[in-house]
């Protein structure tokens, strides 16, 4: 493909090939929520391979309420300063003004995402107008294949933010990638109305029957907290992980950080995960995902 | 038959895998120091160098020290982008830990951001006429390299592929895209290597080799 692409010489900015690529450089790594340039530091120091800047951890806004909106500038700028490993920001589904706001700051990568409060419940950013490559939730293929065909670059599993259960971040991987192996056994007469059935485009859907994995990197998000939830996730076979509030909710966030980022690099190696995971002090103070009422349920944000 | 290895702590190393693939090749994914027994080549690939350097423990690891005994003795290493920076002697503004097996000095993110980040032709007349499609992702440049470095290929903002003896290293990325010139070129070198081991030892010299 890029070969062809390529024929002039011109030098090209913002291609399908370069905005994959950035998440293809960050597989098998960690992606931390981090609040402030110290927060940023530490989590570079401990092999983050980027972070998530913000101004409040998914935690706090939930226990915080009310509205919640892309960060100050002025915060992603200061953290952009601090580090040298990519910045990524987040925006309202939706609001593709925010979007323009940050791509003009230089962030990275954008997450146009649930934990924020929606600003359109009917339509997400389209998302192939940016140079830079955004970042989307999904629970299942079809929601995942929606936003690819939106121009979303890379994929995460939406699981239940700022809760640290697991349980959704588990059940949104096992169901994209049960689909999609699936999707690889299907008779081709059968994708067209499989397709229809689970609202994807249909060149999207036939490409993962004849690949058998998504076009983009695939992370796992949502309630990870430990080395062996990080390690869980990639063993299902996920591409790498986003930790959110489970490392600086944590008693020792440094330790803890460094903990997962080993954990996401020896995933198969119980020898290791025990060894990490030894006195990791305590871990953020969790709240069951099924303990959540109807409102509070961040995951059917997005459609 | 060869087996190149793979670097497979962090970043696209699946990528490389599937290009060297298609050369025909034997792959290994390599995350232990045991492993770099097994194989006739590695490549470093592209990722984050700041985790790979925590990962290798800050220049303290059985894995890295294993790295640079098989360098060191002549087996064909090759970085991408982030496997460019781990080779290097000097990295501008960071004592981050590295291999410092090649005589360069290098700039981190020396394109800028993300929205800076691109693809373009460059003439590589060491892989040929036809120019090479080169995938810059927040890419490094080679500031200054050494008398013993080849330099094979350059851009506006500095030097982006290098040699150095057995070393090779690109800022830009050849498994992203579908020419295999520069993995086909890299073979050539690890084909050469393992000849050149299988003669020694014909001779009788592998004590002299390590």
């Amino acid at each position: 493909m890029a070969t062809t692409e390529l024929k002039e010489k011109n030098a090209k900015t913002g291609t399908m090939l370069v905005k994959k690529a950035l998440p293809q450089m960050l597989k098998s790594g960690v992606i931390m929520d981090v609040v402030n340039a110290e927060q940023a530091k530490i989590a570079e120091a401990a092999g983050a391979v980027a972070v998530m800047a913000l101004e409040r951890v998914p935690a706090d806004i939930r226990a915080d309420g009310g509205v919640a909106r892309m960060s100050d500038p002025e915060l992603i700028i200061q953290i952009k300063n601090a580090v040298s490993i990519p910045v990524m920001a987040k925006v309202r589904i939706g609001h593709f003004v925010e979007a323009q706001i940050l791509e003009s700051l230089g962030v990275d990568c954008i997450d146009e995402s649930e934990v924020l409060t929606p600003a359109d419940e009917e339509f997400h950013i389209d998302k192939s107008k940016f140079t830079i490559p955004f970042v989307c939730g999904a629970r299942n293929l079809g929601e995942a294949l929606r936003r690819i065909g939106e121009g979303a670059a890379f994929i995460r599993t939406k699981g239940e933010a700022g809760t640290g259960d697991v349980v959704e971040a588990v059940r949104h991987a096992r169901t994209i990638l049960g689909e999609i192996k699936r999707l690889t056994v299907m008779p081709r007469e059968e994708l067209m109305t499989y397709a229809k059935s689970i609202g994807a485009p249909f060149d999207l859907v036939a490409s993962v029957a004849e690949s058998g994995k998504l076009p983009v990197v695939n992370f796992a998000a949502g309630g990870i907290a430990t080395p062996a939830d990080a390690a869980l996730l990639m063993q299902l076979g996920v591409d790498g992980v986003f930790v959110g509030s489970g490392i600086f909710k944590s008693g020792d966030p440094s330790k803890r950080a460094e903990a997962i980022v080993k954990a996401t690099t020896f995933y198969n190696d119980p020898k290791v995960l025990a060894e990490v995971s030894r006195k990791l002090g305590e871990p953020m103070v969790g709240r069951t995902a099924r303990s959540l009422s109807e409102g509070e349920e961040l995951a059917k944000r997005g459609w | 038959m060869i087996t190149v290895g793979i670097l497979a702590l962090q970043g696209a190393f699946a990528e490389h895998a599937e290009s060297l693939r298609r050369c025909g090749v034997k792959t290994k994914l390599v995350k232990h120091a045991s492993e770099i027994e097994e194989i006739d080549g590695l490549v470093i690939p592209g990722g984050e160098s700041t985790t790979i350097a925590k990962l290798t423990g800050n220049n303290s690891d059985p894995l890295f020290d294993a790295i640079i005994a098989r360098a060191k003795a002549g087996m064909p290493v090759y970085g991408t982008c982030m496997g460019l920076i781990f080779l290097a002697r000097e990295i501008e503004g960071s004592t981050q830990g590295r291999l410092n097996l090649m005589d360069i000095s290098v700039r981190r993110n020396a394109f800028g951001p993300q929205k800076f980040s691109r693809e373009e032709q460059v003439s590589i007349p060491e892989l040929g006429e036809e120019p090479y499609p080169v995938v810059f992702i927040r890419g490094p440049i080679i500031l200054t390299a050494g008398s013993k470095v080849q330099v094979l290929a350059q851009v506006e903002e500095g030097l982006v592929m290098c040699r150095q003896d057995n070393l090779l290293v690109t800022a830009f990325h050849p498994e992203l895209t579908d020419d295999l010139r520069v993995h086909k070129y890299f073979m050539e070198m690890v084909s050469q290597y393992k000849e050149r081991v299988a003669q020694t030892v014909a001779v009788g010299q592998l004590a002299k080799l390590r």
